[in-house]
């Protein structure tokens, strides 16, 4: 048995490493650790809590939207005030063009680097001015970099990379077009923010979320601008990153039976109608293949295996958190979240499965097309390349409801319904980031903020063993993977990507205090 | 790079305001050889990894061309390839070899408290925290950079507690692990994309970055928001919004447009829209002050 450390995993947010103890190049147990605490909560309290909208997005620059509209649910519920219809729609335009700009740069910019052959660049014959112009690059940094650290950075920052036989796709046409649309993708990103951008100011970090709803009557410029962006990061998805991730599912069919978990849960998200349950992805559990409705009273957390000297298996609302860098047995600043006693997984695999269980019409269709296309059975799809092809179904079904709900806007109509802060109050807000459940917690006293407290998607899938020593989803995903070569270990490190973990999510100081009971769900 | 290329890039989107003598049109892309890229570690603190999302968002030069044209990125979290001891031996190889010819970007600000309460990697078994890391690569770098608003001031993982006691990690700016050196201030909540390129372009050409007291840049940082707001007309003829949504200067919900230096409403964000533009307001996001402006906060209203 041989211990394996990587850290830091790179191309995901954030301070992240895992601890692989390895027997006879398989994974035999893992522990994934947070290396990074901030004190978010803490901060929180005893502000405006109109300021924590703002503040809480600073949580996560990837997942920024998320953050600020479960912060303005959660104000909300508070105040007893629910968005009117612009608000509805403004927001799930906000929220659903960062889900494809956070779901292309997982895939493309993240994420493909662990199959995709990079240097399939140096053997391009083709006419294309922009690959052509990266091949000139490619070998100028080789004939310009020779040795010491030089040679190393060569083609930075897509090279150094692990080096072992089969890591890569070898097949040219693949990694060409992959390196293309890698490029383009960058652009297409870039252009899902601008239409965040359009109606919620800036991006990361949004100005124009405020509770209520949002900050700005929409006019007829934005809304048009915003279909002609959403054209052309339609046709990207339907045209490139769709078939590229079926391509990848048939190349690397290893990767369906591999990183498995199976427990999933979701808050569910973008509310499609006037009523509180009306939501395009449905809230819900699959547990070992079955559905069950959602109860907010079964969450506990757990700190056994965290860095902090609080008591273990609070209910959030209750819970407490003392950071305590030296404690004995702890290896990550992420708590243990669990439902039931039981570790979840969530994320766009969980909304997909909890979305497909519940018989949702456009979730049903656009897996069983996917499956059909990549020659997957709906087992092998809550596996690692799942995740890949749950991010993908997710955005060909958001490109089709921005286009319906830019339609519904009322142009020249408010934006919002007016909030006053309460002496006392409590709120919450449940929904979901690209990376999966989020929920907001607030209670106010004397109009100012008295707990905040968030439980974010990361904390669920990074989470450690918990007080009965059951390891967290990713822990348990990471057991039985394959590990060629253990200077080399490019399989472990593929299977956390798949998460798309958000480490600034994952960490921050839990404080807070009252029964979820209390609270009503939003 | 020529001057006009030079020119274009430092400007941004807006060369026109920077240089009104200049109004130019995309000049063709011409790539250099490998020794005319500049190294740059980016090394991420107590960040959320914004302003690297930010970065991304460049418009002219977009992010491809920042990547092969005009820097080689030898270090980032979230956009290098390379993984644990791949990354990491990058950084050690950079330090064994006595490497000078680097710049050193800081993004996040660093924890006082404890090197445990943000590392990067390992060294000889043990992880090493990032104020270590800053430390030592500061040392040869030929410039040190912060941007955003963690890495310049602190921002909120240093904000003030209101329920009084310290700071839980003890969270500051890169400056005060580098109490001598010379700051170069990119702040923002996050940093505009053209503000850290121009900067840095400024830097690899060895030109001179005129800064204000804080550190930043003159050419982005000189003016108010209110200076160039859209709504300085409404605020002129006393015409102020009461709650979000309605039309009018954002003054009484808030904004701190008055009190704080960048050129947003101009520069806008990905070309299409800014802070006060969208009714929100600014929030200050570029001062040293933030997140605490005084006793309020952001905003002082218990209705809007």
């Amino acid at each position: 048995m041989s211990k394996i450390i990587i850290d830091p995993i790179s191309r995901i947010e954030g301070h992240l490493s895992i601890e692989l103890d390895v027997d006879a190049g398989v994974v035999k147990s893992a522990r994934v650790r947070g290396d990074m605490f901030r004190g978010f909560e803490q901060i929180l309290i005893g502000r405006n809590p109109f300021d924590a909208v703002q503040i809480a997005q600073r949580i996560c620059g990837v997942c920024p939207i998320s953050h600020g509209i479960e912060s303005s649910r959660c104000v909300e519920n508070a105040c007893g005030a629910t968005p009117n219809k612009n608000g509805r729609l403004l927001r799930n335009l906000a929220l659903a063009s960062n889900y494809l700009q956070s779901h292309i740069l997982h895939f493309y910019h993240l994420a493909a680097l662990d199959f995709v052959d990079i240097t399939a660049i140096l053997a391009y014959s083709g006419n294309d001015e922009k690959l052509n112009y990266l091949k000139a690059w490619a070998k100028s940094e080789f004939a310009g970099k020779k040795a010491g650290v030089d040679a190393m950075t060569a083609c930075a920052p897509f090279l150094p990379r692990y080096t072992g036989e089969g890591f890569y796709i070898k097949d040219a046409e693949f990694n060409i077009a992959a390196i293309a649309h890698y490029v383009q993708g960058l652009g297409i990103r870039m252009k899902a923010h601008r239409m965040v951008a359009l109606f919620a100011g800036r991006v990361p970090h949004a100005i124009g979320l405020v509770a209520g709803g949002m900050a700005k009557t929409p006019d007829k410029a934005t809304v048009e601008r915003a279909g002609t962006i959403l054209s052309e990061i339609s046709n990207f998805v339907n045209t490139a990153y769709t078939p590229d991730v079926v391509a990848l599912a048939k190349t690397l069919p290893a990767y369906a039976e591999i990183g498995k978990f199976g427990d999933f849960l979701a808050y569910g998200e973008f509310p499609d109608g006037p009523e509180p349950g009306d939501l395009y992805f449905p809230r819900g559990i699959v547990s070992a293949g079955k559905r069950q409705a959602f109860d907010p009273s079964k969450i506990t957390e757990q700190v056994l295996h965290s860095r902090y000297s609080s008591p273990s298996n609070l209910h959030p609302s209750q819970g407490q958190t003392e950071p305590q860098p030296d404690k004995q047995g702890a290896y990550t600043w992420i708590k243990a979240p669990r439902y039931g006693g039981k570790p979840m997984e969530v994320g766009p695999l969980a909304r997909i499965m909890v979305g497909y269980s519940a018989g949702n019409p456009d979730i049903k269709k656009e897996v069983d097309t996917f499956t059909a296309a990549a020659g997957l059975t709906l087992a092998q799809l809550q596996s690692a390349i799942g995740r890949h092809a749950a991010r993908a179904i997710e955005s060909k079904l958001l490109c089709r409801k921005i286009a319906g709900w830019l339609e519904q806007v009322d142009v020249g109509q408010k934006p919002r319904t007016e909030c006053a802060i309460p002496e006392t109050g409590e709120g919450v807000g449940l929904g979901e980031a690209a990376r999966g459940a989020l929920g907001h917690w607030i209670s106010v006293k004397n109009g100012k903020i008295d707990r905040y407290q968030c439980i974010v998607p990361t904390t669920w899938n990074a989470s450690p063993c918990d007080d009965s020593g059951i390891p967290g989803p990713m822990e348990q995903a990471l057991a039985g993977v394959p590990v060629s070569d253990e200077k080399n270990p490019m399989e472990a490190a593929r299977i956390v990507r798949t998460f798309d973990p958000c480490l600034a999510c994952a960490i921050h100081c839990v404080k807070a205090g009252r029964e979820l009971a209390r609270f009503r769900v939003c | 790079m020529n001057r006009r290329e030079f020119i274009r890039i430092v400007g941004g989107a807006t060369a026109f305001l920077a240089f009104p003598e200049v109004l130019l049109a995309g000049t063709k892309l011409t790539l250099g050889k490998a020794s005319s890229r500049t190294a740059v570690i980016w090394l991420q603190g107590q960040s959320c990894s914004g302003d690297s999302v930010s970065l991304l968002n460049a418009g002219d030069p977009d992010i491809a061309t920042l990547l092969t044209n005009h820097i080689s990125l030898h270090f980032h979290q979230t956009l290098s390839t390379a993984t644990g001891d791949t990354a990491i031996n990058v950084l050690l190889k950079t330090l064994d070899e006595g490497k000078k010819d680097y710049i050193l970007v800081v993004e996040g600000s660093i924890p006082q408290k404890s090197e445990a309460f943000c590392t990067i990697g390992e060294v000889e078994g043990k992880p090493r925290g990032v104020h270590e890391w800053v430390t030592l690569l500061a040392k040869n770098a030929k410039a040190v950079v912060a941007v955003g608003t963690c890495a310049t001031y602190g921002c909120i993982p240093g904000a003030r507690l209101r329920s009084g006691g310290e700071n839980p990690t003890g969270a500051a700016s890169v400056w005060s692990v580098l109490p001598n050196a010379k700051q170069i201030n990119i702040p923002g909540c996050p940093a505009h994309p053209d503000w850290i390129i121009g900067s840095l372009v400024h830097l690899i050409m060895g030109k001179r970055l005129k800064l204000d007291a804080y550190g930043r840049p003159l050419l982005y940082y000189k003016s108010t928001v209110h200076d160039k707001c859209e709504h300085l007309q409404e605020y002129r003829h006393d015409r102020f919004a009461d709650s979000w949504g309605d039309k009018g200067c954002l003054y009484r919900l808030g904004c701190l447009g008055i009190d704080s230096n960048c050129d947003i409403p101009v520069r806008k964000w990905l070309g299409v829209n800014s802070c006060t533009g969208c009714g929100g307001g600014c929030i200050g996001c570029t001062e040293p002050v933030f997140p605490d402006t005084g006793v309020r906060g952001l905003f002082p209203m218990k209705k809007a």
